[in-house]
Order: structure tokens, then C-alpha cells, then sequence
């Protein structure tokens, strides 16, 4: 408070009329007493008109009116410690075999564990990964349009499904490759259930990581050919992408899910952001099969098109599983190449928001990084920048077990 | 441990209120003043969120005083609520009541702020401000816009500093934040703005006192700043506390690339304590500074802009509160602006418009009708693209509880039925005297069952409405 303003007695931020009339009330006297007024500490303040200049206005006046001299600092800070709570759950999500080796009956070189966690996805770097995510990239069975930003790095390889995985795989760093069998889809060209087997086994040739198999979403279809694939890729320990309750309407569900448990391999239940059809599906999938053979898709949806409901049902379904509810301590996977369905990955705008050559692969970097938040365990993905952040950010939290940064950057005083 | 330690009771959020304890400190009045038949249909719904103390007319009366303030903290959101900037424009950020979006709603959207550093020009300075001030995207009917200005002390003089601070409050009302650790710096900038309440970054252990000072010279809310030591920096915080200092802001520090599982940890840790435990005085608004990607090793603008623009959406789903932020392109900042609208929206509520038929510039007797759903995003985007290819049609919009078509389709809201009840339902047949309806090509699955149950002929529109002006030619205007 300026010298100037404790002068003239003005309380700054006092409405004129009120603050004269106080003046003039009190001109002359210097002590005023007050009779039958209770005063509870923290109640001064309610002696001056609130709602007039508005809470904060009348805050500052106060705190302006105050000599400095009356301002009582500590002489030296305050030593305390912070002691973050150790969240610790009951629960504990399923850990999920996928791929077999030669020692147990398939040919993959290694299998990969998805699933484990005890606790909140990067909560804590006292809680590290039971097994941290994993990142699978897709191979289309036939031509596909795709955004130019992801086809520039496969073009020349698209025709190919066996060299497509081993382009994913060999240059991009995939843990798991996932065949879509499109072109099985009665819409489109109805290949046979053994034509997308022959397929499968090209990949299963091609390279040696596991696989997850794509179907085409239909329920009748898709039953067909993941029977006639469960069959021949015996004891692979494949990743059947999806079972649904569709299936389990069109009466196809349960003689797939025997076939699959006969060759032992894993499903991938798909439920559209709803946690109570995704345990109502997996109840079904209990009848046959054993719950570490069960991995959810609790949908995916691009960013600015609903990712926030995805996020949602991924921290609610995490927490869930965490706590007790044993039918959702599955594993979960998101499909976060639906990221390029969002017009903002793909359409040309205004050069403010630059080429779709950097939007396209940030909507998929956010779409993985907020779900990589919410729990997700394993990610479909396509464009190797977004890839190779989210290994940065995984890999950080791996290696996270030192609290202390390695780089503290002064940003307030950089000159860019 | 010092005896300065304030003691605090666990927090609650207002979801946790009872209804009946908002209700004994209601005044009662049954007036229906806020919109309800009574005073507990009012307290059901204010622990629900939709109401604040603002809306009961009797409560925010003289002698009801006693009852707002016991209301008010019954109601407080464990997180604290502090604003920053004046009349002209002001800004809240915290508030939260709770620590998962499901359980509540997220209030107050996270402010995104853009610094100007002072060593820049005049004009230079002022170019930056006009780019921040009209800074916009559309999406879905609402405009997306930048918040605050952060200015930077770069070359630590009080004359420069303060000179781009006035610069930049001359040509903006936007909230400013003030970027010194200097006290000489901060207090030369704030006398010239003294009635700004721009918030104040940072006090640190080593200027604590003075920016404690300034703070409430000019009762500014201030941030406090230790990188990377959580126990600092409740030190510091305690200690302000003590010193007087009533609205703070912590910086637990942003760092990225291989130490980005620290920042997320930190900041987790330190929200996670305020719901789980209470006890610690750390209540309070987080900031987090994306603009760490700019500092340190030299990098290609494209790779800070890049790290940049992932790290804001991962910061404010991990309860940072505010946002600091560098880069004015397009494509770095739209991911941010995206996420946080999306983020704090009511997660019980769909963002969605209402079913219905709309017509789209003057559509008679012959004009195309396109399904689409009531997800407001589907349907504006649906609009918006009619609209401008000038097609006179109808839209035919399905509830599907608020989902985009793909997640309709997959959940099944979007399906022969639905669509047969919407047909019915609003006299499509009343309208168009053809019997033809246009589905979205990402619901071309259901168009077989569609024509059955609908008995309307079903043509499988494109994927993206942007297709429509194309399709229309081909399928529409020959058949």
C-alpha cells in the first residue's frame, strides 16, 4: 500500500458512496465500539459489503490495507517431506500368453505377455510394468485406401502381405503383427475361408513374432474363417480379432470358441463402450475357454470423435478390474489406427494446421498416449513416428526407476 | 516439521454430499427461484453438479450469510479453485472435486497459455499477441480459443520486461501470466499493471520472501516452482501458506522425452494425495509446461512443435490444471484444444443433439434424406458439409444416445429399428414423395436388414459426408 493511499484513508476497491459515508461517520473519532456483536475470527470480512465489487476485488482491498509490518513470515521455509499414498488394490488384471514357440507346439521364435497390472496404468514409478505395452502393426489382406502419410511407408509392399509384416517387423520394430482378412467380408470380396488361411500361413511364414488374426466384422463370416484358421495354425497361440456378441446371436460364437480352445489359441472379445455387454460376453466366453485366453476391445474412437468415452470406459473398466470385479481382469487392446478416420488426420486445411504428413501421425500419438494412460495393454498402430514416441514414452517408464530428471530445462528464460 | 503445519480434515468432493446435509443449510424458502418445485430438488441437484450456490437467490441474501458460507465449504472442491486476470478477463482453473472423470465431471477446462518472450521487438511482441487473441477453431458449432499470455524474462531487465508486459496488455484482455524468478523484474512489470491480478511464476527457495511480497502487494495468486522435488516443493507451498499467501499455483516441473514418466508420476502423485490422503496442504492447481519442449538441445521446430503438441492432451488428462505452451501452429495446438473440450464434458451426458428431421436449404418433394446421428459432432460435421455444397436435402437424425455412427453402428443404437422408428417416428414419408434413404457408407452393413424393415429403398452413402456432393452426382442425380 502506497504511502499516498494511507494518507487520504481510502480503502482501494471500496465503493465511493458507502466508503464516504463510513468517513464521514467516523470523522474525528479515533475508537469505535462495538456492543452485543459476537465476532468469530474469519467473520471479519462479513462487517464489509460483499456483492458489491464482488469477492476478490474487496479480497485485495483488504490485503492492501494491511501494513507490511504486520506480515509474519516464516524466517526460513518449512521443511517437509511428501509422501506419495501407495495405492494398493486387491485385484489384479489376467497376464495373457500370446504366440508359441516350437517348445510349446507353435513356431513363433518367441510368445509376449500382455496383462498383469496391480496397479493404475504410469501412476507411480514405485509401481513399474508387470509387462509393459506392446505395439502391433497392421497388415491388410487386399488394397486398402489409407491416408498418404501411412501409405508412403509401405507402398511399395502393399501387394504383398509377407513382405508388408516383414517390413513391420524388420523396420519398424513390431512386437506383433495383425493380418485384416478385409476381403473376406461378404461386401466386399468374399474370400473363402481357406484363401484367408493361406493368407495367415504366409505371415506365419514371414516373420516370427505373434500374431493377431482381423476379421472382417461379420458374424458369420468371421466365424467361418477363424475356425478354418484355428485349425491350421494349430497350437499357435493366435490372437482371434473379434469375438463377438453378434456371434453369439447368429449362433456362431460357441462352436468358434471350441475350435479355439481345441487349438489353443487366444480371442479378442469386441464390445462397443459398454463394460456391461463386454462382461456379459465374456461370461459367454468363460463356457469354453479359460479367462487367460480372453483379451478386450472396449472400442477405440479417434480423437474429436469420442476418444474421451474410450478413455472413460478404459480407466472405469481398469479400476473395476483393480478392485475385484473379476470379469473385466482382462488385458485390454485398442485399435488406435481408428485415430485416421478423424478428418483432422487426413484433410487438407488451412496451412495453419500444417500437412496431414504430421496431423495424421499425431491423432494416432494422442489417441495411443491418452489410452496408454487409461490402462491399454496392447495397441494396433500404423505410422512409425507415432510408434516411436509412444516407445519413448514407455520406454521411460520403464527405465523410470530414478526420481530425479536427468535434464532440468529453464524454459522461462530460453530464447527461442 | 514445523509447528507452522496447518492440520486438515480429509476432503471430500460435493458428489460425496449428501443431498439432506445441502438441504439442513438451505434457507428453505421453497421461493422455486432457482427453477425447482423446492429446496431439496435444488440440494439434489447442486451434489450433482448442475447447480452452484449462485443459483438460490435467497442464499446469496444478507442475512442468509452464515448458511452460504457453511455451504460453501461443505461444497469446496478438494482441489482448490484459484482465478488469475480482472473484470476485463479473468480466468479459473482447479476446482476439482474429483480424481477420475467418471466419477463426477472435470470443471473448469484447462486454460492453455502462450508465451512471448521479451527480448523480441515491439512490433514483434505485438504480432505474437494478435495471433494469440485471434487464434480460433470450429468444431462442432463452438470456438476453440487460446486463453492466456504468458511473457518471459529473458534478458533479467526490469525496463524490458516490463515494457513487453505493457505491450502485451495494451493489445490484449487476455489474463496475463508474468515469467520471472527475478523480484526486481516481477515488481517493476506489476506496478504498471497493478489492478491485473496476473498470476506470478514463480516463487522458488531462493526468492520465496520477495515474490510472497510482491504476491500480496498486489494480491496476484502465485505459482511455486520446484522441478523434479515434490518434498520442496511442499515446503514451499507450506511456507507461503504460513507467510499469508492465499491462492497458489504448483509447478512440479514438465520434463519429457526419457524423463516423461516422471512427470506424469509427480503429477499423479500429487493429485492422487489430495483425494486419497488429505492431510497434505497440496490442494491446489497444478501448471504444466509443454514448452520444456522448446528448452534445453537444440532441436528442429517440427520435433519441439511435435513433442509439444502429444505432451499437452498426456499433461491434462494427468490433472494439470494450466497450461504453458509455445508453439502457435495449427496442428500442434488443435490436439490440446480437441482433448480438453472433450475431457471436460459431463461424462453421464453424450455431447448430442436432438433426433429429428432437419432440412438443409430449401428440400421439396424430391430431395435426398440422409440418416445421420445424434452425436453433435457426426451431425454438425454432416451439416456443415450439405451446407456448403449447397444441397437442398433432408438430414434424418437417429438417436443413437449420443454415439458417432462407426461406435452406433458397433453398439447397435444405430440399426433397422432405430432407423424404421426415426422414419416413422417424424413422418419422413410426409416430406419426400420417393422412397429412398441415404445411410452412412460406415453403416453399409445393416443396409440389407435396413430395406426390410424400413420397407425405403437404402443407398449406402460415402464413409466421410465429405463425400457427398461426389456421390450425390453419381448415385443421386441418375437414378
Amino acid at each position: 500500500m502506497s504511502e499516498e493511499t494511507r494518507k487520504e484513508g481510502i480503502i482501494p476497491g471500496l465503493p465511493v458512496t458507502l466508503e464516504s459515508r463510513l468517513l464521514s461517520l467516523l470523522k474525528g473519532t479515533d475508537k469505535v465500539i462495538l456492543e452485543g456483536v459476537e465476532l468469530e475470527l474469519g467473520e471479519l470480512e462479513l462487517f464489509l459489503p460483499l456483492n458489491l465489487n464482488g469477492p476478490q476485488v474487496l479480497h485485495q482491498s483488504v490485503e492492501k490495507a494491511l501494513p507490511q509490518k504486520e506480515r509474519h513470515f516464516p524466517d526460513s521455509l518449512v521443511d517437509m517431506q511428501f509422501l506419495p499414498v501407495q495405492e494398493k488394490y486387491p485385484g489384479r488384471v489376467r497376464e495373457v500368453l500370446l504366440g508359441a514357440t516350437a517348445k510349446n507346439g507353435g513356431t513363433r521364435s518367441h510368445s509376449v505377455t500382455i496383462g498383469g497390472s496391480t496397479s493404475t496404468a504410469l501412476s507411480s514409478l514405485a509401481n513399474p510394468y508387470s509387462n509393459p505395452p506392446l505395439i502391433s502393426l497392421d497388415v491388410f489382406d487386399m488394397h486398402v485406401p489409407l491416408p498418404r502419410a501411412l501409405r508412403a511407408n509401405i507402398e511399395d509392399v502393399m501387394d504383398d502381405p509377407g513382405e508388408w509384416a516383414k517390413r513391420n517387423v524388420e523396420k519398424f520394430g513390431a512386437d506383433l503383427v495383425t493380418i485384416h482378412l478385409m476381403s473376406t467380408d461378404p461386401l466386399i470380396s468374399d474370400t473363402s475361408p481357406r484363401s484367408a488361411s493361406e493368407t495367415v500361413e504366409c505371415i506365419l511364414s514371414a516373420v516370427k513374432v505373434p500374431v493377431i488374426v482381423g476379421g472382417c466384422g461379420d458374424p458369420k463370416k468371421d466365424a467361418l474363417v477363424f475356425s478354418e484358421i484355428a485349425e491350421m495354425a494349430s497350437g499357435e497361440r493366435l490372437l482371434f480379432n473379434s469375438v463377438t456378441l453378434e456371434m453369439a446371436e447368429a449362433r456362431t460364437l460357441e462352436p468358434l470358441i471350441e475350435k479355439v480352445k481345441e487349438h489353443e489359441h487366444t480371442v479378442l472379445g469386441f464390445t462397443g463402450l459398454d463394460l456391461n455387454r463386454a462382461k456379459e460376453l465374456n461370461r459367454r466366453l468363460y463356457d469354453s475357454l479359460s479367462p487367460d485366453q480372453i483379451v478386450m476391445d472396449l472400442t477405440t474412437v479417434a480423437l474429436g470423435y469420442g476418444l474421451e468415452y474410450s478413455f472413460t470406459i478404459h480407466e472405469r473398466a481398469r479400476l473395476l478390474a483393480l478392485i475385484g470385479d473379476t470379469e473385466l481382469q482382462h488385458p485390454t487392446i485398442s485399435a488406435s489406427t481408428n485415430a485416421w478416420s478423424a478428418r483432422e488426420a487426413w484433410m487438407k486445411m488451412d496451412p495453419l494446421y500444417g500437412d496431414t504428413a504430421i496431423r495424421g501421425p499425431l491423432w494416432e500419438t494422442v489417441n495411443v498416449c491418452t489410452l496408454l494412460l487409461a490402462g491399454v495393454d496392447l495397441f494396433l498402430m500404423m505410422h512409425p513416428a507415432a510408434i516411436s514416441t509412444v516407445r519413448e514414452i514407455v520406454n521411460s517408464y520403464k527405465q523410470g526407476i530414478s526420481k530425479v530428471p536427468a535434464h532440468i530445462y529453464d524454459w522461462t528464460g530460453m530464447k527461442t | 516439521m514445523s509447528s507452522t503445519q496447518v492440520k486438515r480434515k480429509k476432503v471430500r468432493g460435493v458428489h460425496e454430499v449428501s443431498p439432506i446435509d445441502v438441504y439442513r443449510l438451505l434457507p428453505g424458502t421453497n421461493c422455486g427461484e432457482c427453477g425447482e418445485a423446492n429446496c431439496m430438488a435444488y440440494a439434489a441437484r447442486l451434489v450433482n453438479g448442475e447447480y452452484t450456490l449462485e443459483n438460490c437467490p435467497p442464499l446469496n441474501e444478507e442475512n442468509n450469510k452464515k448458511l452460504r458460507i457453511s455451504l460453501g465449504e461443505l461444497t469446496a472442491p478438494p482441489v482448490r479453485e484459484i482465478s488469475f486476470g480482472d473484470a476485463r478477463s479473468s480466468i479459473k482453473i482447479g476446482g476439482k472435486h474429483v480424481l477420475f472423470r467418471h466419477e463426477f465431471t472435470y470443471h473448469n477446462p484447462v486454460p492453455i497459455a502462450i508465451d512471448v518472450e521479451d527480448s523480441l521487438s515491439g512490433e514483434e511482441i505485438v504480432k505474437r499477441v494478435n495471433s494469440i487473441e485471434n487464434f480460433l477453431y470450429n468444431y462442432i458449432g463452438r470456438e476453440m480459443r487460446l486463453d492466456a499470455i504468458a511473457i518471459r524474462d529473458t534478458t533479467g531487465e526490469p525496463e524490458r520486461f516490463a515494457n513487453a508486459v505493457r505491450i502485451a496488455r495494451e493489445h490484449s484482455d487476455k489474463p496475463l501470466i508474468l515469467c520471472t524468478y527475478n523480484p526486481k523484474v516481477m515488481e517493476k512489470a506489476i506496478s504498471l499493471i497493478p489492478d491485473s491480478r496476473p498470476l506470478l511464476y514463480a516463487a522458488t527457495t531462493e526468492n520465496w520472501k520477495e515474490m510472497a511480497e510482491i504476491a500480496l502487494n498486489f494480491s496476484s495468486p502465485l505459482v511455486v516452482s520446484s522441478p523434479g522435488d515434490m518434498g520442496k516443493l511442499l515446503s514451499l507451498a507450506t511456507t507461503l501458506e504460513a507467510s499469508g499467501v492465499p491462492d497458489l499455483v504448483l509447478d512440479p516441473g514438465t520434463f519429457l522425452e526419457e524423463d516423461i514418466a516422471i512427470t506424469i508420476s509427480n503429477f499423479t502423485a500429487l493429485r492422487t494425495s489430495v483425494f486419497r490422503d488429505g492431510s497434505q496442504n497440496i490442494g491446489y492447481p497444478l501448471l504444466g509446461t509443454p514448452i520444456t519442449a522448446w528448452a534445453g538441445e537444440d532441436l528442429s521446430p517440427e520435433v519441439s512443435a511435435w513433442r509439444e503438441a502429444w505432451a499437452a492432451p498426456v499433461l491434462m488428462s494427468r490433472y494439470t490444471d494450466l497450461l504453458i505452451m509455445h508453439s502457435l501452429e495449427g496442428w500442434a495446438l488443435l490436439p490440446a484444444l480437441l482433448w480438453r473440450f472433450n475431457l471436460y464434458t459431463d461424462p453421464r451426458k453424450p455431447v448430442a443433439v436432438d433426433a429429428g428431421i432437419r432440412p438443409v436449404g430449401s428440400p421439396g418433394k424430391g430431395s435426398p434424406v440422409f440418416i445421420t446421428t445424434n452425436y453433435a459432432l457426426t451431425f454438425f460435421t454432416v451439416e456443415s458439409d450439405v451446407k456448403s455444397a449447397e444441397i437442398d436435402c433432408y438430414l434424418l437424425v437417429v438417436d443413437t444416445g449420443g454415439l458417432s455412427v462407426e461406435s452406433a453402428v458397433a453398439g447397435r443404437y444405430l440399426n433397422p429399428s432405430s432407423i424404421a422408428e426415426a422414419i416413422n417416428g417424424f413422418c419422413l414419408s410426409d416430406l419426400v414423395d420417393h422412397r429412398k434413404i441415404i445411410i452412412p457408407g460406415l453403416a453399409a452393413r445393416i443396409s440389407g436388414d435396413t430395406e426390410e424393415v424400413t420397407g425405403w429403398e437404402v443407398l449406402v452413402g460415402p464413409k466421410d459426408s465429405s463425400g457427398i456432393p461426389l456421390f450425390l452426382r453419381n448415385r443421386w442425380n441418375n437414378s
